[in-house]
């Protein structure tokens, strides 16, 4: 058997590698332990969040699935960060575990080019440092021109629960025994990470009188760029707010030694963004509660997923602290929260385009990048399985900057920073995060997918009608007044004055706090003929315009130093008087421009000054 | 490969030693040629050597001779340092024999410029040595010194601390919009501590005028209608032996006439052509002149005659320089008057008489009264000494008001975060904390680098 393109995994990474490597024409197989797997959601029951709404947005931007498939299998929806600016807005749906993976691999069924496998990999043929393959437990070879490994938690995963553990990867699942063995003999840095998952309790012991409801939003939301929508407002189901008490503290407090993390059974590194309540409550002493959610994980199941309650103590100690929740004084626990530790390499050998810098032709996405988080992993694997595709066909690799996508900050961020600990997107880890919103995702990115044929015509031309909406909408504020003939008494009252003496173009005007386009709308001061979104997106720009000035200035200076390439023959021995530490780091990550470099922490202005005169002194002798 | 440079290092005419610094690859061969006595290419770096400096047989100076081998010296190349005999004559032939056997005059900075470009200093040791080199004074000296010991930075580094944790509630209250876990910012919370970092800026920049006093010196302007006794003034300050040098050629200015030192602060004094309106081209050429530098001028001394009645000229110029700092200095009190000082709309008039010099006190007392001089304190000094620096917190400023304005219209944190960055960016990048790639481009603009 051959492939093109060979995908490892089916977790959130490799559904979208997989789809994106078939949908650009090549021949794929999406190769996986158990095909009942494919698009599981094993820990949180939502997709979205902050940041993480806008990679989402992001990937369907690009023609990928994730966003469609919440779309139609989520219960409740909402709209994270409404009273701050566009910029931090973010979606967050509770997408329904059964429904998710029900849809995501009915998708993948009907996708063209795409075979989906059953089988546990164990080996990797390797020649010329080239990968060529795979082999299957059962010593069956598919032979492939890429492949992708997308194996997520099950690198030699190890399920810890108090002093106990189990060797096996999420839901019982087999782990891969020797594939991460494989990787470090080929010359990988293997890395040991740590997550964790909280209780699910039985929903119909539970007293919900007692605890705070959590609603959807009651505006109609969707993760797509088309605005399909798939649900009924008054159908969302709630979610419930739950305080954790004295006694829970308590009892964390008294267990502590029990617990895997601080018994010392664990020697993964857990996310300090996605602590467990152990940590929580020894890291931060003083706090007298912190919150919890209990989140419904599906309609046809009564599993309750509180988050914010994750734990590696032993099961006895957890029926106590989950009893010391109001409301769950008598809640059943259906699962135990457990942690798990995994292997994962090194992403600082990763090249931009996740390729990897040791093997040729292989690529890898998620959490064996170290990363936490399916939208994380699926927008890396959309890029994996693209540039899979641009290798093979001898085309330069896609690389997202980070002023066009959070996908380009987080690969980014990997392949020059490396982690220490599952790396979860945040919005603070985006220096451009006003060009980066909710809104204009498909402004910035459609482009791309539609250049890689992910997108199709018909959507790329509503794209491009947009832009020019956009454009003769500014220009009409630009050359129209408001003045003393055409202001409303309800516009002078919003503004609380009596008339207007001087008029001002609309666009300026605009720029006034207290007038919005929707009541330059309602008062037929423009015309309503473009869609909604048009309207949206020149308010932001005039609103913000300022804002968003400084960011592109600061865009500017990057993308300057982003030019400025650094050979990748460099010898930084020989140059002379940088400080050993940035030295160090450079001939790990080997950045490929200046401005990633000065992305290294440790690498301080002034090794960048010698690097930035070295590099003239010695590549520009012959200009 | 760089040219061998050397240089008088220390200031000339003063003092019972001179020293002559020589650095790049020749330096030690060079010197070593003009020398009599050991061997200086066979000798251990960083020691001391006695003999000769000889030239045509002939001994010029008794002399020590410093050798340092690169890297590690300041320029990180070989150094060699001459000291001889302080007398400006004999300093001065040693520099021309170094010049004739091969050295080059190093230019202003540059080996402040080689040890930067050799990654021997960061960019803003780079700024303060070259402060250091280029002041004239003790008091310029001693806030130099205090730039290279980072008092400065401290200063920053505490006003950045002021914003970080404003920075970091604001992503907080972004990233887990739902939990409680830290306070939620909001407008009114913010704008306090803007308020309070604007302020501890707006000192630092006040206190850094005072240090661009100490540093650059008083540029002032003396200004009058031809032949009032401007050139007297001025010569009557340079005849006092504080006097440093006069007609300075090469420096950036166009005409400094002379510099004086006022108690520690230098007098940058210029001369002007005589201002009146004219149709002769050449003569406007020069009146142009003079009105810019009286514009770029830190003050005015206006030059009037006490046996002459004020022109129409006269009265329209002191009228238009009213926003400047200005004395009116009354030449010539020995004579009848003249004058109707009742139309100066001035309160710094001081009389005197350039024949006299004694007169120059009060002239002087009244300048040291208009920039507060006798409060200007160089032992507690953390101010700002370059104007790169000064624009960096005039900008950061700049973020912290539209941050304020912003605040007052209600905009949205995360916004507000933006300004909050912006300045803290700036801040980092006075103190060499934030990589400025233009900063550096503006270097190599500016420096030839040897290919």
């Amino acid at each position: 058997m051959k492939y093109d393109v060979i995908v490892v995994g089916g977790g959130h990474a490799g559904c979208e590698a997989s789809h994106a490597a078939a949908i650009m024409g090549k021949k794929t197989a999406l190769v996986t332990a158990n095909i009942k797997n494919i698009g599981d959601m094993p820990c949180n029951p939502s997709i979205g969040g902050t940041a993480k709404g806008i990679i989402v947005r992001d990937i369907d931007a690009l023609g990928g699935l994730m966003g469609i498939v919440a779309d139609k299998s989520h219960f409740q929806i909402k709209m994270l960060n409404n009273g701050k600016g566009p910029a931090v807005r973010s979606l967050r749906a509770q997408a329904d575990k059964v429904t998710y993976p029900k849809i995501m691999l009915e998708s993948l069924q009907n996708t063209k080019n795409l075979d989906i496998i059953e089988g546990m990999v164990e080996d990797l043929i390797v020649e010329n440092n080239t990968i060529k393959g795979i082999v299957l437990e059962d010593n069956k070879k598919i032979l492939c021109k890429a492949l992708i490994l997308t194996t997520g938690t099950y690198l030699r995963s190890k399920i810890l629960i108090g002093d106990k553990n189990k060797l096996e990867g999420p839901h019982g699942e087999r782990r891969s025994k020797y594939l991460s063995k494989k990787l470090k003999e080929l010359g990988f840095d293997i890395i040991r990470l740590k997550t964790g998952t909280p209780q699910r309790i039985d929903k119909k012991t539970i007293d919900f009188s007692k605890l705070k409801e959590e609603l959807g939003d009651n505006e109609y939301l969707t993760f797509n760029i088309e605005n399909e929508v798939f649900y009924n407002i008054e159908e969302q189901e709630k979610c419930h707010l739950v305080y954790t008490t004295e006694k829970t503290h308590k009892i964390i407090n008294d267990n502590l030694n029990k617990s895997a993390m601080y018994g010392g059974y664990a020697e993964g590194v857990g996310p300090r963004y996605c602590p467990s309540i152990e940590d929580k409550i020894v890291r931060f002493k003083d706090k007298e509660r912190h919150q919890l959610f209990l989140e419904p994980e599906s309609k046809y199941y009564d599993d309750i997923y509180i988050q914010g309650f994750s734990t590696s103590m032993p099961e006895e100690v957890q029926e106590q602290m989950v009893h010391s929740l109001p409301g769950l004084e008598n809640a059943k626990i259906l699962k135990y929260a457990y942690a798990i530790e995994y292997d994962a390499i090194n992403p600082l050998q990763l090249k931009p385009s996740l390729e990897t810098k040791v093997i040729d032709n292989l690529f890898t996405a998620g959490q064996i990048n170290g990363t936490s988080g399916y939208e994380e992993a699926a927008g890396q694997g959309i890029v994996a399985g693209i540039n899979a595709v641009r290798k093979i066909d001898n085309k330069k690799a896609f690389v997202l900057k980070r002023n066009e996508s959070y996908i380009g900050v987080l690969i980014d961020d990997l392949i020059t920073k490396g982690t220490k600990e599952p790396y979860r997107m945040l919005t603070s880890r985006a220096e451009f995060r006003l060009l980066l919103r909710h809104d204009n995702a498909d402004l910035r990115l459609r482009k791309y997918g539609y250049e890689f044929g992910l997108i199709s015509k018909e959507k790329y031309d509503k794209l491009i009608e947009k832009e020019e909406n956009i454009n003769k909408l500014i220009n009409y504020l630009k050359d129209n007044k408001i003045n003393k003939k055409n202001i409303t008494p309800v516009i002078l009252n919003v503004m609380n004055i009596d008339s207007i003496e001087t008029g001002t173009n609309l666009y300026m005007f605009l720029k006034r706090p207290e007038i919005s386009i929707d009541l330059l709308l309602k008062e037929n001061i423009i015309p309503e003929i473009y869609d909604k979104e048009v309207y949206n997106q020149v308010e932001i720009f005039i609103k913000y315009e300022g804002y968003i000035n400084k960011e592109l200035k600061e865009v500017e200076k990057l993308l300057k130093l982003e030019s400025k390439q650094i050979p990748n023959d460099i010898d930084y021995d020989k140059v002379h008087n940088l400080a050993s530490e940035a030295r160090q780091k450079l001939k790990n990550v080997m950045p490929t421009t200046m401005a990633q470099a000065a992305r290294i922490s440790g690498v301080n202005p002034s090794d960048l000054s010698i690097l930035s005169i070295y590099l003239k002194k010695e590549y520009n002798k012959n200009e | 490969m760089n040219e061998t440079i050397c240089a008088i290092s220390t200031a000339l005419g003063v003092g019972a030693i001179s020293i002559i610094r020589i650095s790049g690859e020749k330096s030690i061969e060079i010197v070593n040629s003009i020398f009599k006595g050991k061997d200086l290419t066979k000798v251990n770096s960083h020691t001391i050597h006695y003999g000769y400096i000889i030239y045509k047989n002939e001994i010029i100076d008794e002399v020590l001779i410093s050798i340092m081998k690169g890297p590690k010296t300041f320029t990180t190349e070989d150094i060699v340092e001459i000291n001889c005999h302080g007398g400006i004559s004999t300093t001065n032939k040693i520099l021309e024999i170094l010049l004739t056997n091969g050295c080059k005059l190093a230019e202003p900075g540059e080996f402040t410029k080689r040890a930067f470009l050799n990654g021997r200093i960061s960019l803003l040791e780079a700024e303060s040595v070259s402060d250091l080199i280029n002041s004239e004074t003790e008091k310029s000296r001693t806030l130099s010194i205090n730039g290279v010991t980072g008092n400065i930075s401290n200063m920053i580094k505490n006003i950045k601390d002021k914003l970080l944790p404003i920075s970091a509630n604001i992503e907080v209250n972004i990233d887990y919009p739902e939990y409680e876990d830290a306070i939620l910012l909001t407008n009114k919370l913010i704008k306090p501590v803007v308020e309070e970092v604007k302020q501890d800026l707006e000192k630092l920049l006040q206190e850094s005028k005072n240090g661009k006093i100490i540093k650059n010196g008083i540029d002032v302007a003396i200004v009058g209608k031809p032949n009032v006794g401007k050139s007297s003034l001025l010569n009557a300050f340079l005849e006092e032996e504080k006097a440093i040098v006069t007609n300075i050629a090469g420096t950036t200015r166009d005409i400094v006439e002379g510099k004086y030192n006022l108690d520690g602060i230098i007098l940058n004094l210029i001369d002007t052509a005589g201002i009146r309106e004219t149709e002769d081209v050449v003569e406007k050429i020069g009146v142009n002149k003079s009105k810019e530098i009286i514009e770029k001028s830190d003050l005015v001394i206006f030059v009037l005659n006490y046996n002459e009645s004020l022109t129409e000229e006269e009265i329209n110029l002191i009228k238009e320089l009213e926003n400047k700092n200005m004395i009116v200095y009354i030449n010539k009190n020995d004579l009848d008057k003249q004058i109707e000082v009742e139309l100066i709309n001035n309160k710094n008039i001081v009389y005197g008489n350039t024949k006299n010099i004694s007169n120059l006190e009060e002239l002087k007392n009244k300048i040291k009264e208009i920039f507060n001089l006798e409060q200007i304190d160089t032992k507690n000094m953390n101010y700002l000494s370059n104007s790169r620096q000064i624009s960096l917190v005039n900008r950061a400023i700049l973020a912290l008001d539209n941050c304020l304005e912003q605040i007052e219209n209600n905009v949205e944190i995360d916004l507000l975060a933006i300004d909050i960055k912006e300045c803290y960016d700036l801040l980092s990048e006075i103190i060499g904390e934030a990589y400025n790639d233009e900063l550096l481009d503006e270097i190599f603009a500016n420096f030839c680098l040897g290919k």
